[in-house]
């Protein structure tokens, strides 16, 4: 398959796969931001090609996992109420909530419809004008351009009976946030690259600044999280501190101006709770005061239920990079995909079923 | 063997019938049934057995092996490219057979249809039962039909059983797997998922995909003739690959090793997968099985079945080694070895 294929090529990889054991000398920890590079890493086996002395951490790059409970609850409770429809993206349904989750709602009666895009729940509401559609409006920069873009057309064609839930975050101030913790074991990053192909690289810039670490914006294939591995250990072997583009071919700078413009025309930015993380400054998206008529908190009374419950799973120190998933006391044990008590054992990108998917023997035991 | 008009849909005259929708009245024991029953089953399927139209199918024993199975197929959407229910419930069962070793001899049809489903639909169905049993050269002997009320079904479902012949002395099971075979497919995986999500979720993509949906005791009866020593033979359904395998190491105990390069996938489906973040290990499959046999006899049964019985894509997947573990890895085509776990719940809902 053109653009995939060549980047998949187990001659190029090997080739820096030897450049990276000919550079190293130190222990580095580095962090893949987010989870579709972290599932990339493990479905083609690249951290059993790298050198002991690279230890990979993943990071809070999957929109699903860092969701907190209490959404899912708000959830719940509106696709419950009569007379509604809740369109969610597919990994949504199986992520436990407080005491439930979407497909158990389901089960009770609940309108619950999976869908591939936000523009999939305008159909709906068109076509149901007597019905409330609710979008459960999770994701990060990558999905926000979309999200916005449905606002926008519920707008133009006067769609009253359309609203989203909305949970959407920003990946740069979690990060800092990750970087800020005294705990903090990462040397350097690979930034997230679909996102940074929305926001462009000017805040990773300050972040490189602010923390002096090398910052490595990278792809999904192995040809590309290889260059980007080698990109960070030969920064960190010199001692340098850098912003490097390895996904130009996606990337600029700069970023998608369109995209950025049409999120800045819907959205402000605002404080947001992450699973696991707690609340971050500046950290999610909220509705602007003239489209706050989308915004389902204003339209069904859900008051604010419980925060998180505390339970099993050692989520935060997984996202901060602190443990790996099977270091948790109950992966593969309490905890498995059908039967997950974190979301970062439903999602398609959460680190614990990448673990659990593809993880070398050793670590199911 | 790949017959490549198998999966056309079948355009049949509809026999004449007073109603162009199924009522609650098809399903009363009544005349109506008995016309729809006469009409359309006993005309289309056109067996001795059930002309007579006796309570069972009588027929005569013979002092071989024989296999026995049963399927409930609850498809949506009915008609999906490359085939439609009818042809899955045969082709289903009579599969089933195959994997046990079995000449697919008898098979029966229950179907329980919902009031207002289209008679011509319904033939339709019929005739693509008729077509895929003569295929394999079984023939429907018996069957039922009930109707229930509008809104308690999904048009229709179908249930079938079906009863063949072992005419050889192998022991085609789990426990015949032995350290050392390898492990064969006959084609290229993933089509029959993709075809069926293209149509259920209204995805278009550029080439269009085809079910798999093919008849496979020909082709295991015609190995066997040419004596490949099969010890297992396992179809790919709901699951796909990632899930027959699973299943299979877990119940030889046994460690199976993928080559991930040999796998074969159509770039259509690999683009379909890749779009749609599915794996294509996991996508179902309803022509598509892999046989284990000594490694010996390995490039004898690929000759066969790529040369012989059309399935150009066959391939050695795999090898199984002599380690207790019950496991499946694959090695990346990067060189790294990974495992392979049963897909958690199901890539597509009410696949069949």
């Amino acid at each position: 398959m053109k653009y995939i294929d060549e980047y998949r090529s187990s001659e190029f990889v090997n080739r820096y796969v030897s450049r990276i054991r000919k550079t190293v000398r130190g222990k580095w920890n580095i962090m893949e931001v987010c989870g579709g590079q972290t599932h990339a890493i493990f479905k083609f086996g690249l951290d059993q090609l790298l050198s002991s002395n690279i230890t990979l951490l993943h990071g809070p790059g999957c929109p699903v996992c860092v969701t907190p409970a209490s959404i899912i609850d708000q959830a719940i409770s509106i696709s419950l109420k009569p007379g509604t429809m809740l369109c969610t993206f597919g990994d949504m349904i199986r992520v436990p909530g407080n005491d439930a989750d979407l497909l158990s709602a389901r089960g009770q009666g609940a309108d619950v419809k999976i869908v591939y895009s936000p523009l999939d729940a305008i159909e709906p509401a068109k076509r149901l004008p007597d019905r409330e559609i609710v979008f459960l409006a999770i994701g990060f920069e990558t999905t926000v351009p979309a999200i916005a873009s449905v606002v926008l057309t519920a707008d133009r064609l006067k769609i009253k009976n359309f609203s989203i839930l909305n949970a959407i975050v920003r990946i740069p101030p979690a990060v800092e946030a990750l970087l800020k913790d005294p705990e903090c074991r990462i040397d350097a990053l690979l930034a997230p690259g679909h996102v940074c192909t929305i926001t462009g690289l000017r805040e990773y810039k300050s972040l490189v600044n602010k923390y002096q670490i090398p910052i490595i914006a990278t792809g999904f294939e192995p040809v590309d999280l290889i260059q980007g591995i080698f990109a960070a250990v030969e920064q960190l072997e010199r001692g340098k501190a850098n912003l490097s583009n390895r996904y130009s071919r996606a990337i600029n700078f700069y970023g998608n101006k369109y995209a950025q413009y049409i999120i800045g025309q819907v959205f402000d930015i605002t404080d947001r709770e992450w699973r696991g993380l707690g609340t971050i400054a500046n950290s999610g998206y909220n509705l602007k005061e003239e489209y706050k008529q989308y915004d389902a908190k204003n339209r069904f009374d859900i008051a604010l239920t419980k925060s998180d419950n505390e339970n099993k799973c050692i989520v935060s120190d997984i996202l901060s990079g602190r443990s790996n998933p099977s270091q948790c006391p109950e992966f593969g044990k309490t905890c498995r995909p059908g039967h997950p008590l974190g979301p970062m054992m439903v999602s398609s990108e959460g680190s614990c079923a990448a673990y659990y998917k593809y993880r070398s023997n050793d670590a199911r035991r | 063997m790949r017959d490549d008009n198998d999966n056309k849909m079948v355009q049949c005259p509809t026999p004449v019938q007073q109603h162009v929708n199924i009522t609650i009245a098809h399903g009363g024991g009544g005349s109506q049934m008995h016309q729809l029953i006469e009409d359309l089953f006993i005309k289309i399927f056109a067996s001795e057995e059930l002309k007579r139209a006796h309570d069972g199918a009588v027929f005569n024993g013979q002092k071989k092996r024989f296999a026995f199975t049963t399927d409930s197929f609850v498809v949506s959407p009915l008609f999906f490219p490359g085939g439609n229910i009818g042809s899955l419930a045969v082709l289903g069962t009579v599969n089933d057979l195959a994997m046990c070793g079995a000449r697919p001899l008898y098979i029966s049809a229950g179907f329980i249809i919902e009031e207002g489903f289209s008679v011509e639909m319904l033939n339709q169905i019929t005739h693509s039962m008729k077509i895929a049993a003569d295929k394999t050269n079984a023939k429907i002997v018996t069957g039922d039909t009930k109707i229930v009320e509008h809104g308690k079904g999904d048009g229709v479902y179908i249930n079938t059983s079906g009863i063949g012949i072992m005419d050889h002395e192998l022991d085609i099971s789990p426990t015949s797997i032995e350290p050392g075979d390898s492990i064969i497919i006959n084609r290229d995986i993933g089509r029959h998922g993709i075809a069926i999500m293209s149509v259920r979720e209204g995805l278009q993509f550029e080439t269009s995909i085809e079910s798999d949906i093919a008849p496979l005791a020909n082709s295991i009866i015609a190995l066997i003739e040419n004596d490949i020593r099969i010890r297992c033979l396992r179809d790919l359904t709901r699951g796909g690959l990632a899930s027959a395998l699973t299943e299979l190491a877990g119940s030889s105990r046994l460690h199976f090793v993928l080559e991930e390069r040999s796998i074969p996938v159509s770039s259509a489906v690999n683009n379909a997968c890749e779009i749609l973040g599915l794996d294509p290990l996991q996508v179902a499959n309803e022509g598509t099985f892999i046989l284990f046999a000594p490694q010996s006899d390995a490039e004898k049964a690929l000759n066969i079945l790529r040369n012989d019985l059309n399935w150009p894509e066959a391939s050695k997947i795999g090898r199984v080694v002599d380690d207790e573990n019950g496991l499946v890895t694959l090695v990346t085509i990067l060189g790294a070895e990974r495992i392979i776990t049963m897909p958690a719940g199901e890539q597509l809902p009410r696949i069949c």
